[in-house]
């Protein structure tokens, strides 16, 4: 099933793209870019093209789901058929399932949800391309639309893969590496509060590697949250520069 | 946390377990006793039912011959799914398996998959025609919290427990001979979730500690001790120091189950 024949790291220990062990893919990031949405952010995560999109708190439909003591948060994680190189069917599979799951999971730490009893937020995350690591980045972007949505949180998560290709821990797997490599550890964190919201791992590690991992990726998730809230921030210095022409 | 109930039961779970007990007098690092009988289903190819605390899962294997995934012509298929049967539990309705069945099956699926459990390999009749497809099916009978641990186990009890028909090709034919050979197997990971209630490390929660618990954590381990497959769940989440205690948590119960385990 794990073509080891391909060969991930060349002779210098630099990876396909030509990205050091530990090195990030470019990350972009812009807040607020649908109009109708509460909040929404989109991003670019090496080839992955990611939008998020929250409505609300707004009342809960349909009813019996609303929850007397607060918030629910409701997530869908969708892939594009044109996402990904064969065809994926639109109707939702049991990945983007188990996905969208995870990621309110991972979400949800960060809400303070007995504040909006009987409310529902729904969080829409659509992938429009995809290239390893779409869960990591859908939790970049749908954090920063929460954010964007004005919702008060604990801190705004961020989230980061590591890895192991060719027997070494690599930060930020692309596609290939995660289809050929040993291991995929995605890792979802609060930086402010030291807490690790999303954890899986497929593959196989030794509980050493797996430990050097996450510390991997968590060093991956403090660089992306500075861009984060550089992107949310960059909105409304925009909006500033336009009253001051005006 | 949501009715009142629960918040009397958080309390009383939570006073106890600062004690460094549990409701159920286990420490908290126990596991609860369980009990695995295979070969329970004489028309699968191979089963499992499991008792664990009052957890009861049924497993079923049924092989059948398919078409091999185009990327993998030359291996088998595993498929792995889980049924929530309504019967097991006031909270279960029937229907399509819903987000937490498919998170179950998923979870089972990737200890038996990234483990090797599985030998692929050995399951193809005709390269990128035709190869046998193993059917794991998850039954849960009745819920009393852990389902991942005891899906995973009986999982593998079954799959250990599974036979293929044997057979020639005759003439671009699958011909059944008499007799049965085992399902080739590489590995058999064991999984162990860990509960976190107010920052303690619970091992093996129950159903009511799963009802108060702010997340969990579950790690599925190869016989050499590597970790194949993470899964956090719950609104909750760990810190880097607890993540890594779990971990040591999770890996020294699984060598103490695999003791007690007579596969």
């Amino acid at each position: 099933m794990k073509d080891k024949t391909i060969k991930l790291l060349n002779k210098k220990g630099l990876r396909l793209d030509g990205r050091k062990l530990d090195e990030l893919r470019s990350v972009k990031l812009e807040v607020g870019i649908l109009p109708n949405a509460d909040g929404s952010a989109y991003i670019e995560h090496g080839k992955n093209k990611i939008i998020a999109g929250a409505f609300g708190p707004r009342e809960m439909h349909p009813k019996h789901l609303q929850r007397a003591d607060r918030m629910v948060l409701r997530c869908r994680y969708h892939m594009a058929p044109f996402s990904v190189p064969e065809r994926k069917s639109p109707a939702p599979s049991r990945r983007e399932n188990e996905i969208s799951k995870v990621i309110r999971d991972s979400l949800l730490p960060s809400l303070f949800v007995e504040n909006y009893p009987r409310t529902g937020v729904d969080l829409y995350i659509e992938v429009l391309q995809a290239d390893g690591g779409t869960r990591c980045a859908s939790i970049t972007a749908a954090s920063l639309a929460l954010a964007d949505a004005g919702l008060p949180m604990r801190d705004i998560v961020v989230a980061c893969a590591a890895g192991k290709v060719n027997g070494k821990i690599a930060l930020d797997l692309m596609d290939t590496e995660d289809k050929v490599g040993d291991a995929d550890v995605p890792v979802a964190y609060m930086p402010n509060l030291n807490a690790i919201t999303l954890l899986q791992m497929d593959g196989k590690l030794s509980t050493k590697e797996f430990e050097e991992a996450v510390k991997m990726a968590i060093e991956g998730c403090k660089k992306i949250s500075n861009i984060q809230k550089e992107a949310l921030q960059t909105k409304y210095k925009v909006i500033k520069q336009e009253e001051v022409e005006e | 946390m949501s009715s009142l109930l629960t918040r009397v039961k958080l309390k009383q779970i939570e006073q106890s377990i600062e004690k460094g007990q549990r409701l159920d007098k286990r420490t908290l690092s126990d596991y609860r006793d369980f009990k695995i009988e295979q070969g329970v289903i004489e028309k699968a190819e191979g089963s499992a039912r499991i008792l664990l605390g009052k957890t009861e899962i049924l497993v079923g294997v049924k092989i059948e011959t398919g078409k091999p995934f185009p990327d993998t012509p030359d291996n088998g298929v595993l498929t792995v799914n889980a049924e929530l049967v309504p019967l097991a539990s006031a909270k279960f309705e029937p229907g399509p398996p819903g987000e937490q069945a498919i998170e179950l099956a998923r979870v089972v699926d990737r200890g038996i998959r990234e483990s090797g459990a599985v030998d692929t390999a050995k399951l193809c009749i005709e390269s990128g025609k035709k190869v046998f497809v193993v059917f794991v099916d998850i039954y849960v009978l009745n819920h009393d919290g852990n389902l991942i641990d005891a899906a995973a186990l009986a999982s593998i009890s079954a799959l250990i427990n599974a036979k293929m028909p044997n057979y020639e090709i005759v003439d671009d034919k699958i011909v059944i001979k008499q007799g049965y050979t085992p399902l080739p197997m590489k590995d058999h990971p064991v999984t162990v979730t860990i509960g976190k209630i107010n920052d303690k490390l619970i091992v093996d929660p129950g159903l009511d500690e799963e009802d108060v618990m702010d997340s969990r954590i579950s790690m599925a381990f190869t016989e050499d001790g590597n970790v194949c497959a993470v899964q956090k769940g719950g609104a909750g989440y760990f810190t880097l120091e607890q993540t890594i205690e779990a971990t040591k948590l999770a890996q020294s119960t699984v060598e103490s189950l695999r003791k007690k385990l007579k596969w």
